[in-house]
């Protein structure tokens, strides 16, 4: 048999069960295969499910699993990674017509999934929090931060770190509506979820492109006049994301 | 803003920031593994579908399942029914299979 006639019909219950299909009597095996396309929808609902909880909570248990019903069906995996399911979920959600009102879903999708790549990056140790002060901030200004593979930033003209807050386990309050970036660090086992200050999006960006700090630190004050570069270093001191500091002399 | 101020803004926020960290470092203590004291479907982990790990307990204070508690505090952690939480992975309270 064809493999794409089999992929097809496995993913449409309206489709004719693939001829060719026997059961060990040789008879057509039209209710095993029925079980095995319902298998196949009910497993990738639950992979969304467990992969886009705080969506979940945000359109409700109901709507959330018809709708995954929809997406599984355009967008099937790609990877046999499950953990990584979903990847097309911002984009789906931007034009899935029943949601076009709520315009922070993509980036709350976008989260979820930058959560679950922070949680499945390479492991780094981080630099010492003293090595920071022991350079001169001349020299600082033309090294390089190097940042955890488990560092991501999720921008947003949205609240979705506090849309994310709001449905973790002890709560938080409805949002204002206003823009947050997103920084996820991973110290420890798991990631943490920050808002960062104004331009700090901008320093972080910056960084991860590989220019200096000072460069960086440029991007920064043209997005946001009163930069708070202490707030930003804190965060990533405690999320343990700077692990090492190249200076230009060693390059 | 001149080079020297800049240099010296910078100075001053990474003083600033190392100050903050090592003040957050003392009253907050690292966090450690503590299992069988999650809720059914509560115990952390960001690691998605297909793993053996997120939200993965089917019932309460399940031994197999952890959940990151403040470091030092798992195993004075005292749960209905004289359960203690633990730093490693208990036989009791396991779903049946």
């Amino acid at each position: 048999m064809r493999q794409p006639g089999f992929t097809e019909a496995l993913l449409d219950p309206a489709r004719a069960v693939p001829a060719g299909l026997t059961d060990p009597q040789g008879r057509p095996a039209g209710k095993r295969f029925d079980v095995y396309r319902n298998n196949v929808a009910a497993s990738l609902t639950a992979a969304l499910e467990t992969a886009f909880p705080v969506l979940r909570a945000l359109l409700g248990a109901e709507f959330f699993r018809r709708m995954a019903g929809i997406y599984l069906r355009q967008h099937p995996p790609t990877l046999p990674l499950l953990m990584f399911y979903g990847a097309e979920m911002p984009a789906f959600l931007a034009h899935f017509p029943p949601v076009q009102d709520l315009g922070y879903l993509p980036d709350v999708a976008r989260l979820e999934l930058a959560l679950r790549h922070s949680y499945h990056a390479a492991d780094a140790a981080p630099v010492d929090p003293a090595a920071l002060e022991a350079i001169a901030p001349e020299r600082l200004m033309r090294a390089r931060l190097r940042l955890a593979p488990a560092l991501r930033l999720v921008r947003s003209d949205w609240p979705v770190v506090t849309l994310w807050q709001m449905h973790q386990p002890g709560g938080g309050a409805p949002p204002e509506m206003r823009a947050e970036d997103a920084l996820l660090t991973r110290p420890g086992f798991d990631p943490a979820i920050s808002p960062l200050p104004p331009g700090g999006a901008a320093f972080l960006l910056a960084l991860q492109r590989g220019e200096t700090f000072g460069a960086a630190l440029g991007h920064a004050e043209a997005e946001s006049h009163n930069f708070d570069l202490g707030a930003v270093l804190g965060l990533l001191l405690k999320g343990e994301a700077i692990i090492a500091i190249d200076h230009e002399d060693n390059r | 803003m001149s080079h020297a101020m800049k240099t010296l803004a910078v100075a001053g926020a990474v003083a600033a920031a190392l100050s903050a960290h090592g003040a957050q470092a003392q009253d907050s203590a690292a966090q450690e593994k503590c299992y069988g004291v999650a809720m059914a479907g509560q115990n952390d982990c960001a690691a998605g579908p297909g793993t053996t790990c997120a939200g993965t307990a089917k019932v309460d204070y399940q031994g197999n399942s952890f959940k990151l508690v403040e470091k030092g505090t798992c195993t004075t952690i005292e749960l209905p029914g004289g359960r203690m939480g633990s730093l490693e992975p208990l036989d009791r309270d396991l779903p049946a299979s």
